[in-house]
């Protein structure tokens, strides 16, 4: 059995196809319980019980909407570009799935003498990898407003096209210094070569400030995230993701009291159900991300002397997805508290103050990495 | 009343918030909003009776922005506006038009251009049915058309029957009235506040606002019966007496909704989004609230100081503390400030009428309107005639004409009733405030943005069954 296991992990092909299906799997899992965690915990901010009926406490209840849209009929009304149109909804969830490809869930493991990355691929590009893709994911949307042959999806279109682009600016600025930062981590003082690998970055916010105590053979501090030397590029990059997510306040694309759906009004059953599966596996993408970018991904104590069994060995996964719900919490947070923005003062938030701002912090960082590894110009 | 006696103005709760005076925010061009001549107004009401029309605006846009200049040296240079526009239909199913009202907006990008309100979805020849009906069914009929405020419609019309009548109500009768009004007030705004928040994004205020509206209902279902369409003030009184028990249920809604009132001013009321979607949105100026008939809130919001509750008392209120807040602006910020003060205005005037009210009976003893006790038919033969009467034909109202307001939640609520002499009404018009609240949506509107359209819808707070009837 070892042996077939080893063999399989050792065929790129086969541990390609491997990782590819639990990528898929473990996002669409993710889903459901995201979705009935949201919610739930709306709900419970608005004095209601939510789901309750589908299973426990309503746990099956996002199974039985998904069931529901898969079996409805998909109407296509009669103006749409139909080519355009069909393309959309793939358009929008294969980014999404392909942008969950390069985060590590946890650090590479060995089976068999081989060693398994536990993410889709190693990229050694990853942070602009995500750039990249999560931009492509505009076009969906775009895309699906401009096709749909409607007014309301096309000002959801139009919306999305202003705003997308200009968060994806702040977006991508803010992540400048991370690299920069990992850089300078790696050469120990020295800009030397630096990394956009994301496993490499989460192994360098391995090691802690401060031991505070132990438990077992295990070492409890104040671990050395890089969120606290890049708070403005952490705070910057939240707002970008929340605004790139599509979710209030920043949720005008589709704001169902201006212009009913927005891009995907015209959109229902399977087709429907992927722009709402790609939403929310984008939400998770991106706090996945400032987990591994700025919280330290996978790394958190495992009490390997502690916990039995092959518990320690799954403590890594446990503390990348707790870290990241909570990410998801003030997501969800958020749009129970508050209103809306206006088009035009979003595009004011983006381009007169989150663009400005990352660019200030960029060059503020920039100018004190630099003096801190050569000294001042002058000297 | 000839005179109407000085109303007293309250501030506005504006704690924590600075603004700009009035006149400092900026004022907007007149050519659009109907300030400039009446020819602009009629314009928009008067190209058809649904649709409308790819019109001029752009054309006169461009020449007033300097972009189109037409005069003598450059011939007959257009600037082809009509591609640049679109007009899209918002409602009469839009998630948040209050109901089936149809907006007919003209756009340029999120620019709306014109807008043409299209109501007629709800109307139910209400005015026309109240002719068949007799006045004691009256208020059955009345108490639909806003369906927000039935307690409203039901004294505006009591109230102009029993002026024609002549019949004065016992003090008790008075002050129930009041007291259900001013709740009933209370129940519309909280409604109003949850839609407003929901409208600009706010998803939570929609059930915090319900949550707390909860309580009132519950009163009013156990005083009428029902939870809306109460049929309660009638006609010479109301219906039934307070249930046992009311003083604490109205102690618990005083004791309540001034908690619920205070975590909206926290979610809302300095939150600096909703200051961005509300301050200086949707404005109207007094001039414009006074040529459009736009009342109540919506208008002392613009700073017109004038509620008929002070203006022109009914039923007593007069003899309540209670003052009249207003605002500057006259924009949705404002409204909602004068509307969360208008809560706590009502609620002290419910206060003091729980507190003072008076022992006696609940309807007035005129043998002619109320029908006789139970025992009275087994003594008196006169007694069995008016019984019999009461409820075969209905009581008789002498010939005659009366209009009547009373202050709605979303206005000044008029009930104009003309008597043959009969026991049905010869005629009844109603003066609808928020009929008249709607037509001042193109003023409101000109030049902003879809996202302002909502908000401001929201904060006219117009009730589609009370626009078409």
């Amino acid at each position: 059995m070892t042996g077939f296991l080893e063999r399989l992990f050792a065929s790129l092909f086969w541990s390609a196809v491997i990782k590819v299906v639990f990528v898929f799997v473990f996002l669409l899992v993710v889903v459901l319980l995201l979705v009935w965690i949201e919610r739930k915990l709306v709900a419970d901010m608005q004095n209601r019980l939510g789901p309750m009926r589908a299973g426990p406490f309503g746990v099956l209840q996002t199974v039985a909407d998904g069931l529901k849209l898969f079996i409805k009929e998909s109407v296509i009304p009669a103006k749409v570009e139909l080519g355009v149109y069909l393309a959309a909804p793939v358009l929008a969830m294969v980014p999404a799935f392909l942008i969950f490809l390069v985060i590590p869930i946890r650090g590479p493991i060995t089976i068999g003498g081989t060693e398994v990355t536990m993410q889709g691929m190693d990229l050694n590009v990853g942070v602009l990898y995500i750039l990249a893709m999560s931009s492509l994911a505009v076009y969906a949307i775009v895309l699906a407003g401009w096709s749909s042959g409607s007014k309301y999806p096309l000002l959801g279109g139009v919306r999305a096209t202003a705003q997308m682009i200009s968060y994806e600016a702040a977006m991508g600025l803010s992540l400048v210094p991370v690299v920069l930062f990992a850089s300078h981590q790696i050469g120990a003082g020295s800009i030397g070569m630096g990394t956009m690998s994301l496993s490499k970055i989460v192994e360098l916010q391995s090691g802690s400030f401060r031991d505070l105590f132990t438990i077992g053979d295990t070492v409890v501090g104040v671990p050395g995230w890089f969120v606290f030397w890049l708070i403005p590029s952490f705070i910057i990059f939240m707002i970008a993701a929340v605004a790139e997510a599509n979710r209030a306040p920043f949720d005008l694309v589709e704001a169902e009291t201006e212009i009913v759906g927005g891009f995907h009004t015209e959109y229902s059953g399977i087709r429907f159900a992927l722009f709402f599966l790609a939403e929310y596996i984008n939400m998770f993408n991106l706090s996945a991300i400032a987990v591994t970018l700025f919280f330290g991904g996978w790394l958190g104590p495992t009490f390997p002397g502690v916990l039995p069994g092959f518990l320690p060995a799954l403590m890594p996964i446990f503390w990348f997805m707790l870290k990241t719900f909570v990410l998801l919490f003030g997501f969800i947070w958020l749009r129970a508290t508050l209103p809306r923005l206006r088009y035009d003062q979003l595009m004011d938030l983006g381009w007169k103050r989150l663009i400005p701002a990352s660019i200030a912090w960029l060059v503020l960082f920039t100018v004190v990495t630099a003096w801190k590894a050569w000294g001042v110009p002058w000297s | 009343m000839s005179n109407p006696p000085d109303i007293v103005t309250g501030e506005l709760e504006a704690t924590g918030v600075e603004r700009p005076p009035a006149g400092a925010l900026e004022e907007r061009e007149l050519w659009l909003s109907g300030t400039e001549a009446a020819a602009g107004m009629g314009r928009w009401t008067g190209e058809g009776p649904q649709e409308m029309a790819p019109g001029d605006a752009g054309i006169a846009l461009a020449g007033q922005m300097g972009s189109l200049v037409d005069d003598d040296y450059i011939g007959e240079e257009r600037v082809p506006t009509g591609a640049e526009t679109q007009i899209i239909n918002m409602g009469p199913q839009h998630p948040a038009t209050h109901g089936v009202l149809r907006l007919n907006l003209e756009l340029d990008g999120e620019t709306i251009r014109r807008v043409k309100p299209v109501i007629g979805y709800l109307h139910t020849g209400m005015e026309k049915t109240a002719e068949t009906l007799t006045y004691a069914q009256g208020s059955t009929n009345v108490t639909r058309m806003d369906y927000l405020s039935p307690f409203h419609n039901e004294l505006a019309f009591s109230l102009a029957v029993e002026q024609l009548l002549g019949v004065e109500m016992p003090p008790r009768a008075k002050a129930i009235r009041i007291l259900m009004t001013e709740l009933n007030r209370i129940a519309s705004h909280l409604v109003w506040v949850a839609t407003q928040g929901m409208d600009v994004g706010a998803l939570s205020m929609m059930l915090y606002g319900f949550r707390d509206r909860e309580p009132i209902l519950d009163f009013f279902e156990k005083t009428t019966g029902l939870r809306m369409n109460h049929n309660y003030i009638r006609p010479g009184g109301v219906a039934a007496d307070l249930p046992d028990g009311w003083e604490e249920d109205v102690a618990g809604i005083l004791a309540g909704v001034p908690k619920g009132l205070a975590d909206y001013e926290t979610l809302l009321t300095e939150n600096p989004i909703f200051l961005d979607r509300t301050q200086g949105v949707g404005v109207i100026t007094p001039a414009e609230c006074k040529a459009l008939g736009v009342t109540g809130a919506n208008a002392r919001a613009a700073g017109v100081a004038w509620d008929l509750r002070k203006a022109f008392p009914y039923s007593g209120i007069e003899e309540y503390d209670f003052e009249v807040p207003t605002g500057i602006h006259g924009d949705v910020y404002d409204r909602y400030l004068v509307r969360m003060a208008e809560m706590r205005q009502s609620l002290r005037i419910v206060a003091q009428a729980a507190e003072r009210m008076p022992p006696g009976d609940y309807r007035t003893d005129d043998r002619k309107v109320t029908p006789p006790p139970r025992a009275r038919l087994d003594q008196s033969m006169e007694a069995l005639i008016h019984h019999f009467k009461i409820f075969t034909e209905g009581f008789k109202v002498p010939e005659g004409e009366v209009y009547q307001a009373v202050e709605s939640p979303r206005g000044e609520l008029g009930m104009y009733l003309v008597s043959a002499g009969g026991s049905k009404p010869w005629r009844l018009h109603v003066r609808a405030p928020s009929f008249a609240n709607v037509q001042a949506l193109p003023v409101m509107l000109a030049d902003s943005l879809i996202a302002d359209t909502i908000a401001t819808l929201a904060s006219l707070d117009p009730v589609l069954g009370d626009v078409d009837r």
